[in-house]
């Protein structure tokens, strides 16, 4: 076994997990945009990736250009942001993080429900104009949709960075994940502020909406992409961007090796709960993740 | 505070047992009569296995506060371990694979539990989904579970006690019922217990708890063997009692979520809060069903239908956790104080 091992396939293999897990990152920066400026673990997340990818590509079906369909699903976004803020953020100020986490479960109820009663339950395709061949590269195969992916991931990664040092109103989210108090304080506006990174938070969702739903087809189980962003934000901690990536390509890569190379002892089919474990073992060895910040709630 | 109090205490108290016998009494004596045979088959069965799921994970969550997204993992478990407990052991009567079931879940509940003795908050709430995707997994992958059936659902056997058949929907009733009752007993006498004291000192304050001598670990894996027991024997009436059959598909992460949202609406540390939840999780979509068709007529299909009862469920609990906090329970306590004030004033 050991002696014929493959290492072209092995790097290959190695090679599309670190990809994928990209795609797991993508998902997992919206949860950290909310968690590090409210301390909320936004479940509504992947709802509202479904919701974004399904309003654009409902567009884009009813003649809208590539364009405009993404400018008006932005707009859209945001104003779900906003609403969010008035009806359930501000009236839940100051409760426990955890009564808030099942706000966002119900949240994400309204937000399934209400996308689908709109736009219907079909699978829609939905085609980003990205031909998925494979691509060369020192003899090994790596798609090169997931390449555009991870171009992709990185670009968000930088602008936000950007936008968080930068800006006077990233500097401002910086200042509320601090002390809320103390950003009250000084004058700054709370719920300017989340509503911000609620939009935020909705424009992560629509890039990885889009690039998940050319992945696997706009549908319903599109909400499901969360459950596979979970473990990477236990991973990395739930108040880091960078853990977000980190763990994503740890998760993606151990994954896919665990499918390939393991899978077969077990039946097939590991999928649904290894990134779980792979988690749980890490956190047991280490409580605060990778990059998380000590402080939270982790003994 | 104790103005409040003066004004209420003229009002008649009667003894705290006399609700529950009362209930009781008319569960037992009079509903199987007038009841038909769809309030059992598609409210009153359902609602039962409901009840106990949220009393085991209200143990867990509402009164250990650790909170738990995997209870219709041991819903699972509790149902399959039955099940081939059951067929497998020869001569174990049904009420001895019963309770082997729930000691088979509890295993797993300390197992899925001991993430909990170094993660707090989310990240346990994370790590639980865990247990939701490997018990799933383990059920469908291994068809030596599901006694090798094709299908992977299997036919629930009769519910056969003592050589006495709990026949029919008014028979299975009677049944889940009676274990219901049992177990809700326990449970009651459980959290007024010292160790549901030490549950409550654990959630309020870790470090407190521990100050003052409470086993922190023992005491969490406890909640956690304790409420994997209840659920898991909820498990096996909603798949003996109610379905009558045993597939894991019904227990997937949907029913998880409507266990918490079960005890969220019906208030958090309350054994009676569970009944409340389950009362409206289970009759609200009936309800907006028959309101929904009503209304709107052809419109309302069943794709209709399923969307606006998330939308709906969803608003609920968002309105819940805003407006009343500590569930539908405390509602109730305020209607009833209300009204045994207007009485006493009259």
């Amino acid at each position: 076994m050991i002696a014929d091992f493959d290492y072209q396939f092995f790097i290959e293999v190695l090679v599309g997990g670190l990809l994928s897990g990209v795609m797991y990152s993508l998902v997992a920066i919206g949860f950290v945009l909310i968690y590090k400026t409210s301390g909320v673990l936004n479940f509504a997340q992947g709802a509202l990736l479904l919701f974004a990818a399904l309003t654009f590509v409902s567009l884009v079906e009813r003649g809208v250009p590539f364009a405009l369909a993404l400018v008006a699903t932005f707009a859209i976004m945001v104003a779900i942001g906003i609403a969010i803020e008035r009806t359930v953020l501000r009236p839940l100020t100051n409760k426990p993080p955890i009564t808030l986490f099942m706000a966002t479960l119900g949240l994400s109820y309204i937000i399934e429900g209400a996308a689908q009663l709109i736009w219907g339950t079909q699978v829609h395709g939905l085609d980003l104009g990205i031909e998925d061949v494979p691509l060369e590269v020192g003899g090994v195969l790596i798609s090169q949709f997931d390449i555009f992916a991870a171009v992709v991931a990185a670009g968000m990664v930088l602008l936000l960075s950007l936008f968080f040092r930068y800006t006077r109103i990233g500097l401002s989210f910086r200042a509320v994940a601090d002390d809320q108090f103390a950003a009250l304080a000084v004058g700054l506006r709370l719920p300017l502020i989340w509503a911000t990174v609620w939009a935020a938070a909705g424009l992560v969702a629509l890039v990885a909406g889009l690039l998940w739903g050319a992945r696997l087809g706009v549908q319903f189980s599109l909400s499901l992409v969360v459950l596979k962003a979970l473990p990477v934000l236990v991973l990395g901690g739930f108040d880091s961007i960078l853990g977000a990536i980190v763990g994503g390509l740890l998760i993606g890569a151990s994954e896919k090796l665990a499918e390939v190379y393991i899978g077969d002892y077990f039946g097939g089919g590991i999928e649904s709960w290894f990134a779980y474990v792979v988690a749980l073992v890490f956190l047991l060895i280490r409580p605060s993740g990778l990059f998380g910040q000590k402080l939270v709630e982790r003994v | 505070m104790t103005a409040i109090t003066d004004e209420f205490s003229s009002a008649p108290v009667l003894p705290k047992w006399i609700a529950p016998v009362l209930l009781l009494a008319f569960a037992y004596g009079v509903v199987p009569l007038i009841g038909s045979s769809y309030l059992f088959e598609a409210i009153l069965l359902p609602f039962l296995a409901l009840s106990l799921a949220g009393v085991g994970l209200n143990i867990l969550t509402g009164y250990a506060g650790q909170v738990s997204l995997g209870s219709a993992a041991f819903m699972a478990a509790g149902a399959f371990a039955a099940y081939n407990f059951y067929l497998r052991v020869e001569g174990l009567p049904l009420i001895g694979s019963i309770v082997l079931a729930g000691i088979v879940a509890a295993a797993i509940g300390i197992v899925f539990g001991l993430p909990s003795l170094r993660l707090k908050g989310f990240y346990l709430a994370v790590s639980t989904l865990a247990a939701q995707f490997f018990v799933q997994w383990a059920l469908t992958k291994f068809s030596w579970f599901s006694n090798d059936s094709a299908s992977g659902v299997i036919d629930a056997p009769k519910l056969l006690i003592s050589g006495f058949a709990f026949d029919g929907a008014v028979g299975r009733y009677l049944f889940a019922l009676t274990v219901v009752s049992i177990l809700t007993f326990l449970a009651y006498r459980l959290v007024s217990s010292q160790t549901g004291r030490n549950f409550i000192a654990i959630r309020d304050n870790e470090t407190a708890a521990r100050i003052i001598g409470i086993p922190v670990l023992k005491t969490k894996l406890l909640a956690f063997a304790i409420s994997s027991f209840i659920i898991g024997v909820a498990g096996v009436i909603w798949a003996f009692a109610y379905l009558r059959t045993v597939e894991p598909d019904g227990f997937d992460l949907d029913r998880s979520f409507q266990i918490l949202f079960i005890i969220i609406i019906g208030g958090l540390a309350s054994i009676r809060g569970a009944f409340f939840g389950a009362a409206l999780i289970v009759v609200f979509p009936l309800a907006l069903s028959r309101l929904g068709g009503f209304l709107l007529g052809d419109v309302f299909d069943s794709g209709v239908l399923d969307m606006s009862q998330r939308i709906v469920l969803g608003a609920l609990i968002i309105l819940f956790l805003i407006l009343e906090p500590d569930g539908l329970v405390a509602l109730w306590d305020r209607v009833r104080r209300r009204l045994l004030f207007a009485w006493q004033s009259t």
